[in-house]
């Protein structure tokens, strides 16, 4: 690990200025993937700047309705709380299908939208990666791709976005909200938030430098039957080779999200009107321009028995 | 002491000279600065199993390695050093986590139990009692990890804490054998005691509920 000074922000608007004001400042929120980078310096912060002081673990009752859920609010706190369990339950399920009870407790909302991509070749130092140094070539493409994405690829990356939470907040609508170093505030769309890789899997979000994450926030419930399937290599503390969130009213109209099979949660709003009539006709849509390899086109027949186990489920 | 703390720096040299000869074989943008770093150093105190305890360390000393090297309890041990495998496990302010996954800087003040804390060989705590009477274990390297982490668990189910396998969130949690496995997915055994160690967590906790599948 290379070293780095620590300091403890006290307020969100100095934290942002600080991490302005040097290259390589950055956030630490639970440090449960930050260190874990660090320590294969994939990751070379040279200082740190520890949230854990500001007190942004607040779960909110919004004016409309909604729920504003502190960014250092923890994993296992959010999955655990009543409003989530009852008006959410989608997001209660992702958050309890990720990592271990241990990782959970110390795991934050911020954190967990941030968390970097789990490809192999990204951890592995001694392979050329894109992600890692911009330019150098992405050992995946023609490598090893049976965890790797099916939809929105380019030919710099094809890495996975691996949070579970994060599925579950881009079928629910929820909002970004932070605070830049100069003061200003702003909510980004989750919808907007994670980025394609395109020609720089480097820039993963629509955060600028130094950009504080603040609080995520949900809009009113909006009911139906809530389910996360999550499909994996074991039954429990594995990451998603694919995973779907679903919302499902009682006449068959719904939303559907996808994770494990792109660089950010995989959403269509217009393939949705198609859930009526079933998950292939859904997967048909929602799936469309999808570029497989032979170790991952199984992720295709994944999803769409995945969606059909959640529309087999009863409704209401 | 000494010995150690060398054992423990030229260690650290090993790894760094690693990783930066890897880097000039294939990345060169990789590793660009110098391997070696000057330490940067910290005070903090913590409380560990009701003693306060101030370190003087390098700000990237984890909870783990502050634990193990500097206050020389050994009991909580490494396996992977990234939050696989669970036997680093310990309770900070009343919560299981894995203490190779946190900066021992972030925890000024925090409270600490690490298994030294919760029994003795004298005055076993009940789940140590409980691993012994039911072989809950083979080589023990996993063990203190999995006690730790089993004592914060049963907190976790009566505070009502859902899991995955939870089949309605809106009840409190049961005390089946599913739950306990799911909740304890955290913590590998490379012997595969794990139906043993399900046996004496669930003594402790008063017997399972029969259980819905998973
Ligand atoms: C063994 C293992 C298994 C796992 N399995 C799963 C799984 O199955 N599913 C899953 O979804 N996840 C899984 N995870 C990942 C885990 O969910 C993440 O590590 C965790 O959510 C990160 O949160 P954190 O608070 O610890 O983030 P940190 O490590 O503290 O931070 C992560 C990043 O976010 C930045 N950051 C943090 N807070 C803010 C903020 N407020 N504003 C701006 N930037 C910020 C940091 O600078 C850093 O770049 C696993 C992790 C491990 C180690
Ligand atoms: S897929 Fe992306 S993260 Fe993986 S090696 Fe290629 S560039 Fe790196
Ligand atoms: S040593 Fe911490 S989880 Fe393995
Ligand atoms: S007893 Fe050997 S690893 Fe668990």
């Amino acid at each position: 690990m290379r070293a780095f000074t620590y300091e403890r922000a006290r307020t969100p608007a100095e934290a942002a200025a600080a991490a302005a004001s040097e290259p390589g400042a950055r956030f630490i929120a639970g440090g449960t993937n930050l260190l874990d980078l660090m320590k294969l310096e994939i990751e070379t912060p040279r200082r740190l700047i520890d949230l854990g002081g500001l007190k942004l673990d607040e779960i909110k009752a919004t004016r409309d309705g909604g729920l504003r859920i502190g960014a250092l609010a923890r994993n296992t706190d959010l999955a655990a709380d009543k409003r989530v369990r009852k008006d959410y339950p989608v997001l209660s399920r992702a958050l309890l299908a990720g990592a271990s009870g241990q990782l959970r407790n110390k795991a934050t909302t911020a954190g967990n939208l941030l968390q970097r991509t789990r490809c192999p070749y990204f951890y592995d130092t001694n392979m050329p990666c894109n992600k890692r140094s911009p330019g150098a070539g992405c050992s995946a493409i023609g490598g090893f791709t049976r965890s790797h994405a099916v939809l929105g690829t380019s030919e710099a990356c094809i890495a996975t976005h691996p949070s579970d939470m994060a599925v579950a907040m881009r079928l629910l609508d929820a909002g970004v909200e932070t605070v830049r170093p100069d003061g200003a505030t702003r909510t980004i769309p989750i919808a907007e938030f994670h980025r394609l890789p395109a020609e720089t899997p480097h820039i993963e979000t629509a955060l600028a430098p130094g950009e504080l994450i603040t609080a995520v926030t949900l809009p009113k419930p909006v009911g139906g039957k809530q389910a996360y399937h999550k499909v994996r290599d074991r039954a429990s503390y594995a990451f998603a080779l694919v995973s779907v969130a679903t919302i499902i009213h009682e006449d068959g109209s719904g939303r559907v999200a996808l994770g494990g099979v792109a660089h950010k949660p995989w959403r269509v709003e217009e393939a949705e009107a198609a859930m009526p009539r079933g998950a292939k006709a859904t997967t048909e849509a929602l799936l469309s321009g999808a570029r497989t390899t032979a170790q991952n086109a199984f992720k295709l027949t994944l999803a769409e028995r995945a969606l059909g186990a959640a529309m087999a489920q009863p409704r209401g | 002491m000494v010995e150690q703390s060398d054992a423990g720096l030229s260690r650290r040299g090993l790894m760094a000279v690693g990783v930066a000869s890897a880097a000039v074989a294939s990345a060169p943008s990789a590793t660009a600065a110098p391997a070696q770093d000057a330490p940067i150093l910290a005070t903090v105190t913590l409380e560990v199993n009701d003693r306060k305890q101030t370190l003087h360390l390098d700000t990237r000393t984890t909870l783990l390695d502050a634990l193990r090297e500097h206050l020389k309890l050994t009991g909580t041990k490494k396996g992977c050093d990234h939050g696989q495998c669970g036997a680093c496990t310990v309770i900070v302010e009343g919560r299981r986590i894995n203490a190779c996954l946190t900066l021992a800087v972030m925890h000024e003040g925090d409270t600490i139990t690490t298994i030294e804390g919760l029994g003795t060989p004298e005055r076993l705590h009940p789940l140590q009692a409980a691993f012994v009477r039911h072989d809950g274990y083979q080589c023990g390297y996993c063990t203190p990890g999995q006690i730790c982490s089993a004592k914060a668990m049963l907190d976790e189910i009566k505070a009502g804490v859902p899991s995955h396998v939870t089949a309605d969130l809106s009840d409190k949690p049961k005390l089946t054998e599913a739950e306990l496995r799911e909740r304890m997915s955290g913590n590998i055994c490379r012997c595969g005691a794990y139906s043993n160690i399900v046996e004496a967590i669930a003594e402790v906790a008063g017997g399972l509920v029969k259980g819905e599948p998973a």
